[in-house]
């Protein structure tokens, strides 16, 4: 059979960049195939799917070598217009690429740009709201739309054309749990219906192989590391070594010193032959214990009661009540929609609550003004271009302390300590710009830690981050939380984060606290993960699958055991770090 | 996030007209009330717009507020009219009837009230058809139509695609602005101008990068799906123009026609109440 995307020694070097972004590719991908590419973000994956709709060198331009050749096109001789015939992409951004006032208009567009007459433009539209079952929101605008939805409406606004190739481009990245799994289900579904190759380029494995994939292709620094069945990639080491995220179960089943066998079909726990590991299991289950740290701490924060709502009769939070202790570390959890946002904007002071009261050490916190709350409660937005105001780092991180008023010996000395505290002191005198994604983030959190607030609340602090810098920054806020004794909450839809950071969770749904316990409980509890648009953890069927009693410990020991593994490789490197007399100064990124 | 004045989708006949039709009236609307100042005219006006304003079933909360910042407009205005121009009305009538004596040299007089009185109804033969515009057209279906009467394509979805993300760009602003705000950046009342005003830095910068992230994205998506490709486009909104629209059409040109015509009538646009007197 002819492949119909092929890769021959293909070199692709960015105009803004020295060393090419991809070396020397061969790949050949069949009609029908269902792939995935995976790999660390700044692997090149994007920029090899990008090479296959024309985006690359079109849009992003930069120097090609060797030969790519898709259903027997070039595709920077057709462009991008050309290739949108063939190629259909969904982006990452499922609110920036709808481009349509409403949904039917936006499935629509691409047929419009093709002067297609409105009859006939109508019956496809139609049959791609079909496709995607959005029929009952054909005249909805994108602001009445979940994330999920809109989602729905880029993979029917590309299905209006007969594409024979589907790439989405990290699908997984700002959806929750639950719905990213509608999302994997919906494109295995189209791919049978209308019969087309598909290209999942996504770092989140586990949630990709919520259904059958023929291939993974991983990448690491520009190169095709692997390319396999997803049951050979997983009896092998190479996820690890490139820093992708394994499945918990499969890491699990290594714990327990299991030799997984591409022939025990290791893609799906459901359809996992067990047999030969369930000794092993429980073996490593009886001899590990989980630790729950009890905080017997005063309060840090206390809502009670708290309600709101925007327009009269329909409330976003409906009586909620926590309290959160000095030095905790805990997640916020719950879908779009749910009212984690508003929670926030009350403790912040951005809105008044309509009822309840917020009390910050045992004070009511009401007459604050935002600025006056701001000392106290610090606010980490999701992504550092959403704060970063100043060009250079040590302007940003003083600005809250500048504009206070505090002297300038004062201000210097707290940026100093505070860009050690972060390990962002060697680039002090650095612009902003020159940062990393990472390191800008933890300029963020340097802006608000300078002002020594007693609780800081985070936005989705991991969002879109590969599996290196997710634990870069939650290794860092783990260690302000355990050596500061800072505060710390998080909201979050991002099930490793409250798994393997908190010991706490808050679960929000329609505005009403539906749980407040230890993430383990929550990921095991199969009504309430439902409710919240959460995901049942696969250590659970683990478990199931093993016998184990209660199954939901096992999720607990599992964490546990992970958290003294990454304990002690954190004492290991620092004291390597102090044999060289480096002090932690935060590596230099790539 | 309160949408001010934006279109909503109701079944009356007005909504059911093209956007072409209601444009058209619009501006033809807009030029006959700008023109005229002929108080008989204003006020049969005013009754027309009143009266498609109710037939349009327009939520009076959707344009309240707008409703009230002109109103708000309307007076400063005419407070500024009368303080630099209190004797206006009479050079256009021709007469001097004082009614009150004020301070100094300054009267109130009968044809100052009437001239200010017609600027004032002026406001409200035009109010009620912006809002009537602007709450029943459907944006696209707008562009659709001024795009089939031979504007660029390009160019009229251009303005289809600011409605877009007009409201995407005001979340960004509120949510930067509340955590510029807690970093103790003040852009209340309470801060001085000057401060404000550097203040406003703070937040514009997140804001033009935050955006400009943006527009890469929808650019790329719309290439992707082929935007600018071809010389011609169809429109999934467009509506041809009924039988209801060439009516109003023609009644549109019509009413323009009579009113201007009586409007000139006595080679003058005021209509002067004391001429026969």
């Amino acid at each position: 059979m002819e492949p119909i995307i092929e890769f021959r020694n293909f070199t692709f070097k960015y105009k803004s960049q020295k060393e090419p972004t991809l070396y020397d590719i061969n790949l050949k991908i069949y009609p029908g195939e269902k792939v995935l590419i995976a790999g660390p973000s700044g692997s090149g994956k994007s920029t090899l799917a990008h090479c296959v709709n024309a985006l690359i060198p079109c849009s992003f331009p930069g120097k090609t070598q060797g030969e790519l050749i898709v259903k027997g096109m070039t595709p920077k001789e057709e462009g991008v217009f050309g290739m949108s015939k063939t190629v259909g992409t969904v982006l990452q951004d499922t609110n920036g690429q709808f481009i349509g006032l409403t949904v039917a208009e936006d499935l629509a567009f691409a047929l419009e740009n093709d002067a297609i007459p409105q009859d006939e433009m109508k019956k496809r539209v139609m049959e791609a709201a079909k496709v995607t079952d959005m029929t009952a929101f054909m005249h909805h605008s994108p602001s009445d739309l979940s994330g999920g939805q809109k989602q729905r409406v880029s993979m029917g606004g590309v299905l209006v054309d007969d594409v024979e190739i589907l790439l989405f481009d990290e699908p997984l990245a700002n959806l929750d749990p639950a719905t990213g799994k509608s999302t994997i289900a919906l494109i295995d579904d189209i791919m049978k219906q209308k019969n087309v190759t598909v290209l999942i380029i996504e770092h989140r494995l586990e949630d990709v192989l919520y259904k059958d994939v023929d291939r993974i292709i991983v990448v690491g620094e520009g190169r095709i590391v692997s390319d396999t069945t997803p049951d050979e990639l997983l009896a092998s080491d190479i996820l690890i070594r490139e820093g992708i995220r394994e499945p918990l179960y499969v890491t699990a089943l290594k714990h327990t010193g299991a030799k997984i066998r591409p022939e025990d079909h290791p893609q799906h726990i459901e359809t996992m032959d067990v047999s030969k590991y369930v000794s092993g299991v429980r073996e490593w289950f009886e001899s590990t214990r989980s630790e729950h740290p009890v905080l017997t701490t005063p309060p840090a924060l206390e809502v009670k009661d708290l309600k709101f709502s925007y327009t009269e009769g329909e409330p976003v939070l409906q009586g909620v009540s926590f309290t959160i202790r000095k030095g905790e570390m805990l997640s916020l959890v719950g879908r779009n929609g749910a009212g984690k946002s508003t929670l926030s904007s009350l403790i912040c002071g951005f809105i008044k609550p309509d009822a309840g009261e917020i009390l910050l050490n045992g004070e009511d916190i009401s007459p604050l003004s935002i600025k006056e709350r701001g000392e106290r409660i610090g606010l980490v937005m999701q992504s550092p271009g959403q704060m970063i105001s100043k060009p250079m780092i040590r302007e940003e991180v003083g600005l809250g302390l500048a504009v206070r008023g505090v002297p300038e010996d004062e201000i210097n000395k707290r940026v100093d300590e505070t860009l050690k505290i972060c390990g962002l002191y060697p680039f002090r005198n650095w612009p902003v710009g020159a940062l990393s994604f990472g390191q800008k983030k933890r300029v963020t959190i340097a802006s608000i830690l300078v002002m020594q607030p007693e609780i800081m609340i985070l936005d989705e602090p991991t969002a879109g981050q590969d599996y290196r810098h997710y634990t870069e920054v939650m290794e860092f806020l783990k260690k302000l939380n355990e050596d500061m004794g800072l505060t710390i909450m998080m909201i979050t839809h991002d099930m490793h984060l409250m798994l393997e950071y908190t010991d706490r969770a808050l679960v929000l749904t329609d505005g009403t606290l539906i749980a407040d316990a230890a993430p383990s409980e929550i990921l095991t509890d199969e009504s309430i993960a439902d409710r919240a648009y959460l995901k049942k953890t696969s250590l659970y069927d683990l478990a199931v699958k093993c016998g184990i009693e209660p199954p939901s410990e096992f999720a607990d020991h599992f964490i546990s055991y992970e958290r003294k593994l990454r304990e002690n490789e954190s004492r290991e490197t620092e004291a390597s770090g102090a044999q060289t007399g480096g002090i932690t100064t935060g590596e230099a990124d790539s | 996030m309160t949408r001010l004045i934006s279109y909503e989708k109701k079944d009356t006949w007005i909504d059911r007209l093209s956007g072409f039709t209601k444009l058209v009236f619009f501006l033809l609307w807009c030029l006959t009330s700008a023109l005229t100042f002929d108080t008989r005219m204003l006020l049969t006006m005013i009754a027309i717009s009143f009266s498609i304003f109710a037939m349009s079933h327009t939520d009076w909360r959707q344009v309240s507020s707008v409703f009230k910042a002109v109103l708000f407009f309307m007076c400063v205005n005419l407070f500024f009219i009368f303080v630099f121009a209190p004797y206006q009305g009479c050079e256009i009538y021709g007469s001097r009837t004082e009614l009150a004596h004020l301070f100094g040299d300054v009267y109130i007089t009968r044809e100052q009230l009437f001239y200010e009185f017609n600027v004032m109804i002026k406001y409200f033969t035009i109010v009620p058809a912006v809002f009537v515009f602007l709450v029943t057209t459907d944006p696209s279906e707008l562009a659709a139509s001024i795009n089939k009467v031979g504007v660029p394509y390009t160019f009229a979805y251009s303005f289809a695609i600011a409605l877009r993300y007009i409201p995407d760009v005001q979340d960004d602003f509120s949510r930067i602005r509340n955590a510029q705000e807690a970093r103790g950046i003040e852009m209340s009342a309470k801060a001085k101008l000057i401060s404000r005003i550097k203040n406003i830095a703070s937040i514009i910068f997140p804001l033009l990068f935050s955006t400009m992230d943006r527009i890469d994205v929808v650019s790329n998506a719309m290439e992707l799906r082929g935007f600018g490709k071809k010389k011609r486009r169809t429109w999934y909104s467009y509506r041809k123009l009924k039988r209801n629209d060439y009516i109003v059409l023609v009644l549109t040109v019509l009413f323009m026609a009579a009113a201007l015509i009586i409007t000139y009538a006595d080679g003058s646009r005021f209509y002067n109440p004391w001429t026969n007197s």
